[in-house]
C-alpha cells in the first residue's frame, strides 16, 4: 500500500496510523517513511505493507495493492506501482508545484481519468473539505484512511486505538471525525 | 515481551539504552538525527546536540575511557568531519563500550553524496556490523557494545535510510544492563605520542586477525540455504530485496561485515557454481570476498550508484539466475508494463522548496539584486539554488562555504579574467552549520585580511533535520535551558570590525545592507536574523491581490513563494498557505498586494 502526496499533507503520519493498526492486527509489519529535506514541499512517498511475514519495506512496482493519493499529480506519479486489481482511492485535490506556478511546467490534464482508467477500482473525495468539516482541512489524511478502511476487515477499535496512539492529543477528535466521515462517504457511495 | 513498530532508529536507541549507555552525543544529519532525539526521551541516559560530528566522538571517547557505555551517531559524511579522532581510536582502545552509529544515504535522499561508510570500517581496521531491520538495529547495539569491550576496539553499526527510517515489528524486553567500568591511568597505551604509537598500531592489526573469528561465530546460522543452485551473499536492507525478488534462492546473509568471516563465506560459496553478490553503493562486500580468491557476480550487473529495491535487484540478476535454474527470469514476476500512464520524466517535478514566509527567501531576493557570487553552505537555504532565486555558485559540505570565499576572493583579486567578480563574493550559511564548521574559516578570513561578506542565517534551530537545538538556540537536547551563544559577540570577538543583524523580511534594508558591506573593504559579517516559519508560523494576517491593480508583471513571482501563482494573467494569493510576511507586496511596483487580517 502506497501514500502519495506533497510534504507537509501528512501522509507520514497516516502511514504510522495504517501501520499501527495492521499491526494490531496481529501481523508483521513494515514501513517506509521520507524524512528531511525531501518534506519541503517536495514528493513524498511512504509504503506499508503488512502480512504473514513481510521482507521489503519498498513495494515492486506493480505491485501494490492500495494506492493513497493526498493529491492528483502525486497519485499519477505513483500509478504504475500499483498491481492489476489495485484500488486507487484519490484525494481530489490540486497542489501545484512551483514548476508549474511559474509557468514551466504544464498540470497534466485529466489526471482522474488516467487514474479511473489504470486502477480496477477508483474513489474519488475531496477529503480537504471533509476534513475541514470536521474541524481542520490537516486532518484530510484521516479522511483517505476512513475510506481505505471500508476495504479492509479492520475492526473501527483498531482504527480509532491507532489514531489515538498516533495523532498529536489535541488533534485526536478531529481525526476521528474525519475518519468517519471518509468511511461515511465511501461505504454511501460504493 | 513488549511488540512494538520502530524504526530503525528508534531501535537503535531502545537498544542502547538497554545495553547500558550512559553517554550519547550526536550532531542532526539525516538520515542519523532521530537516534538521539528518541534516546533523550530514556531515563538515566546524558544525550548531547554537539557543535559537530568531530566533537560528538570526542565526548564519546571521553565517556567510554571514564567507563561509561557510549553510543555517538552521526549521517555518513559526518564521520569525515569525525575522522580524525576516528582513526587514532582504534589504537587508544575503549574501557566501556563504544559504537558509531553512522546512517548511508544511498540515493541520497537529503545528502550530497552517496559514499560508502564501510570503507572507513576497513581504513581503521575497525569492526562493523549492519543490521537488516529494527530488531536487529536493537541487538546488534548489544552485540557491538559486548565486541566493543571484549576486543577493545570501537564498533561501527552501519544502517542507511531504508533501514533508519522503516518501521518494522521490534520485540523486546525493558530490562537495562548497568555497566560501570573502573578507570585507570594508562599512558603508553592512551597517550598517541609516536613512540606510544607504534606500540599500539601491531595491537590494531593482531586484533583484526581475532575479530575475524569473532565474525565466523556472529556469522553461525547465517546460511540460509532454499535452492541449490543459486547462492547469495548480501547484508542490510539488501537482504530484503533479495528475499522478495528471489525468495528460492540461498541467502548468505552477513551481519558482521567487517572483518569478513572468510570460512563461512568459502563453505557458502562451495554449494554454488555461481554466487553473487547483492549490496548498495561500492562492492564493499564484492572486493572483501574475491580478495579471498572467490569469483562472485557484483557490480558488473548491480548498478554502483543509487538505491536498489526489490525490482531493482530483480532486473539486474534475472537473466543470469534464469541461466542457473531454467526457470523463467529466474522466479521473478516482472511487472506488467501499462500504457495509458505518462511516463515520470513528462510529469513536472515536485523538488522540495522553500516554504511561504522563509526568511531565507529576503535573504536570497536580496544577494540576487546585488549581482553577488554567493558561496553557499548546507541548510534549507540550499534550496534556493533552484529558479526563479537560482542565488547559489558553489556549495560542498558543512561549513566550506567560507573558506570557499577566501580562496574564490584570491583569485578573483589577482586575475584579469575575473576581476569583475572581485569584490562581489559572498557567503551564506545558516547558524547551526556557522558553529558546526565556519568560524574557523571566518577567523581564517580575518586574520589574513580578507575583503568579503559572511551572512550568517540565523533561523533559531537547525531547520532541516527538523528543529533541533544547537549551541545558539539557548536549550540543549535534554531540554535544559543554557547559555545562548551569542553571534555578533562571537564574530567581534575574533576580529571582525562590522556585525550587522538585518530582518530579512525587510527586503530594502537587507539590499542596502549588503551592498554596503559588500562595498566595504574588509571581512564584515551579516547576520539575518528571522526564527524560522515553521516555528513561528503566523503573523495574523495574509495579503491578496487586488485584481484592478495587477498588471500582471510577475515581479513578485522572482521570490519564488508557493503561495504566489498567476490566475488570469494576474497575480493570485493562495490565503492558505501565505503567512503574512509582506516580502511580495514589498516588490509589487503598482502597489496592488494588500494586507488583510487573517491566518490562523
Amino acid at each position: 500500500m502506497l501514500l502519495a502526496g506533497v510534504g507537509g499533507q501528512g501522509n507520514v503520519l497516516s502511514a504510522r496510523v495504517l501501520a499501527e493498526a495492521a499491526l494490531s492486527m496481529g501481523y508483521d509489519v513494515k514501513t517506509s517513511e521520507v524524512h528531511g529535506m525531501a518534506q519541503r514541499g517536495g514528493s513524498v512517498v511512504c509504503m506499508v505493507r503488512w502480512g504473514e511475514k513481510v521482507h521489503s519495506p519498498l513495494i515492486e512496482v506493480a505491485k501494490a495493492d492500495f494506492l493513497l493519493a493526498f493529491e492528483l499529480l502525486e497519485g499519477l506519479r505513483f500509478l504504475h506501482f500499483l498491481g492489476a486489481g489495485g484500488t486507487a482511492i484519490v484525494n481530489d485535490y490540486r497542489l501545484d508545484p512551483l514548476t508549474v506556478l511559474r509557468g514551466d511546467a504544464i498540470y497534466p490534464e485529466g489526471v482522474m481519468g488516467f487514474i479511473r482508467a489504470y486502477a480496477a477500482r477508483t474513489l474519488e473525495l475531496d477529503a480537504r473539505e471533509l476534513a475541514a468539516q470536521a474541524g481542520n482541512a490537516r486532518a484530510a489524511g484521516s479522511c483517505l484512511l476512513g475510506a481505505l478502511s471500508v476495504f479492509l476487515d479492520f475492526p473501527a477499535s483498531v482504527w480509532e486505538e491507532s489514531i489515538r496512539g498516533s495523532v498529536p492529543s489535541k488533534a485526536v477528535e478531529v481525526n476521528l471525525k474525519a475518519f468517519a466521515l471518509g468511511k461515511d462517504s465511501t461505504a454511501s457511495s460504493s | 515481551m513488549k511488540r512494538a513498530l520502530l524504526s530503525g532508529n528508534e531501535a537503535v536507541a531502545l537498544g542502547a539504552w538497554r545495553a547500558g549507555v550512559r553517554v550519547a552525543a550526536a550532531y542532526p544529519g539525516t538520515p542519523s538525527t532521530e537516534i538521539l532525539e528518541e534516546l533523550a526521551t530514556y531515563p538515566d541516559v546524558y544525550c548531547e546536540w554537539s557543535p559537530n560530528e568531530k566533537v560528538a566522538l570526542e565526548v564519546g571517547i571521553g565517556s567510554c575511557l571514564g567507563g561509561a557505555r557510549s553510543l555517538v551517531a552521526m549521517k555518513h559524511v559526518g564521520l569525515n568531519v569525525a575522522a580524525d579522532p576516528w582513526m587514532t581510536l582504534p589504537y587508544i582502545g575503549v574501557n566501556a563500550g563504544l559504537v558509531l552509529a553512522i546512517a548511508d544515504d544511498p540515493g541520497m535522499h537529503s545528502s550530497q553524496n552517496e559514499q560508502d561508510s564501510r570503507y572507513y570500517a576497513r581504513m581503521s581496521k575497525v569492526p562493523t556490523l549492519e543490521p537488516a531491520d529494527s530488531q536487529e538495529c536493537l541487538e546488534m547495539v548489544g552485540a557491538a557494545m559486548d565486541i566493543s569491550e571484549r576486543y577493545d576496539t570501537p564498533v561501527l553499526l552501519r544502517v542507511e535510510t531504508r533501514i533508519s527510517h522503516s518501521r518494522t515489528v521490534v520485540e523486546y524486553r525493558e530490562d537495562r544492563l548497568r555497566v560501570d567500568l573502573p578507570y585507570e591511568k594508562d599512558a603508553v597505551k592512551r597517550v598517541m605520542i609516536p613512540g606510544h604509537a607504534r606500540l599500539r598500531h601491531p595491537v590494531v592489526i593482531s586484533r583484526l586477525e581475532d575479530l575475524e573469528r569473532e565474525a565466523e561465530a556472529f556469522a553461525a546460522g547465517a546460511m540460509e540455504m532454499r535452492s541449490s543452485r543459486v547462492g547469495i551473499v548480501t547484508s542490510g536492507v539488501c537482504y530484503q530485496y533479495t528475499r522478495e525478488a528471489f525468495p528460492e534462492a540461498s541467502i548468505l546473509k552477513l551481519g558482521f561485515i567487517y572483518p569478513l568471516p572468510e570460512k563461512t563465506i568459502r563453505e557458502f560459496a562451495s554449494h554454488f557454481h555461481r554466487v553473487y553478490v547483492v549490496e548498495e553503493l561500492e562492492p564493499f562486500l564484492e572486493e572483501g570476498i574475491k580478495a579471498m580468491g572467490i569469483d562472485v557476480v557484483g557490480k558488473t550487473r548491480i548498478p554502483r550508484d543509487g538505491e536498489l529495491d526489490p525490482t531493482l535487484v530483480a532486473q539486474s540478476l534475472a537473466e543470469l539466475i534464469e541461466m542457473d535454474t531454467g526457470v523463467k527470469h529466474g522466479g521473478w514476476t516482472p511487472p506488467v508494463p501499462h500504457a495509458s500512464i505518462p511516463d515520470e520524466s513528462e510529469l513536472p517535478g515536485r523538488p522540495p522548496v522553500m516554504c511561504p514566509g522563509c526568511p531565507h527567501r529576503g535573504l536570497f531576493y536580496a544577494l540576487n539584486r546585488n549581482k553577488a557570487v554567493v558561496s553557499s553552505d548546507i541548510g534549507c537555504y540550499t534550496l534556493s539554488v533552484l529558479p526563479p532565486l537560482a542565488g547559489i555558485d558553489c556549495q560542498v559540505c558543512m561549513g566550506a562555504s567560507v573558506g570557499m570565499a577566501l580562496g574564490m576572493e584570491r583569485a578573483f583579486a589577482s586575475s584579469e579574467t575575473n576581476s569583475d567578480q572581485a569584490g562581489k563574493v559572498v557567503c551564506v550559511l545558516g547558524d547551526s552549520t556557522f558553529i558546526h564548521g565556519g568560524i574557523t574559516g571566518l577567523i581564517d578570513m580575518v586574520y589574513n585580511n580578507t575583503i568579503s561578506t559572511i551572512i550568517i542565517l540565523d533561523n533559531r534551530t537547525t531547520a532541516m533535520t527538523g528543529f533541533q537545538d544547537h549551541p545558539g538556540t539557548g536549550r540543549t537536547l535534554m531540554g535544559e535551558d543554557t547559555y545562548a551563544l551569542d553571534l555578533v559577540d562571537l564574530c567581534r570577538a575574533v576580529g571582525v570590525q562590522s556585525v550587522r543583524v538585518v530582518d530579512p523580511w525587510e527586503l530594502e534594508e537587507m539590499e542596502a545592507v549588503i551592498r554596503e558591506e559588500m562595498e566595504a573593504p574588509r571581512t564584515s559579517v551579516i547576520i539575518s536574523r528571522r526564527a524560522c516559519v515553521l516555528r513561528e508560523r503566523r503573523t495574523g494576517i495574509i495579503y491578496r491581490v487586488r485584481e484592478e491593480e495587477c498588471t500582471g508583471c510577475k515581479r513578485c513571482l522572482r521570490l519564488g513563494c508557493p503561495a504566489l501563482v498567476m490566475r488570469d494573467e494576474k497575480a493570485f494569493v493562495q490565503e492558505d498557505l501565505c503567512v503574512g510576511c509582506s516580502m511580495c507586496a514589498q516588490v509589487c511596483r503598482p502597489e496592488a498586494l494588500e494586507e488583510v487580517r487573517g491566518g490562523d
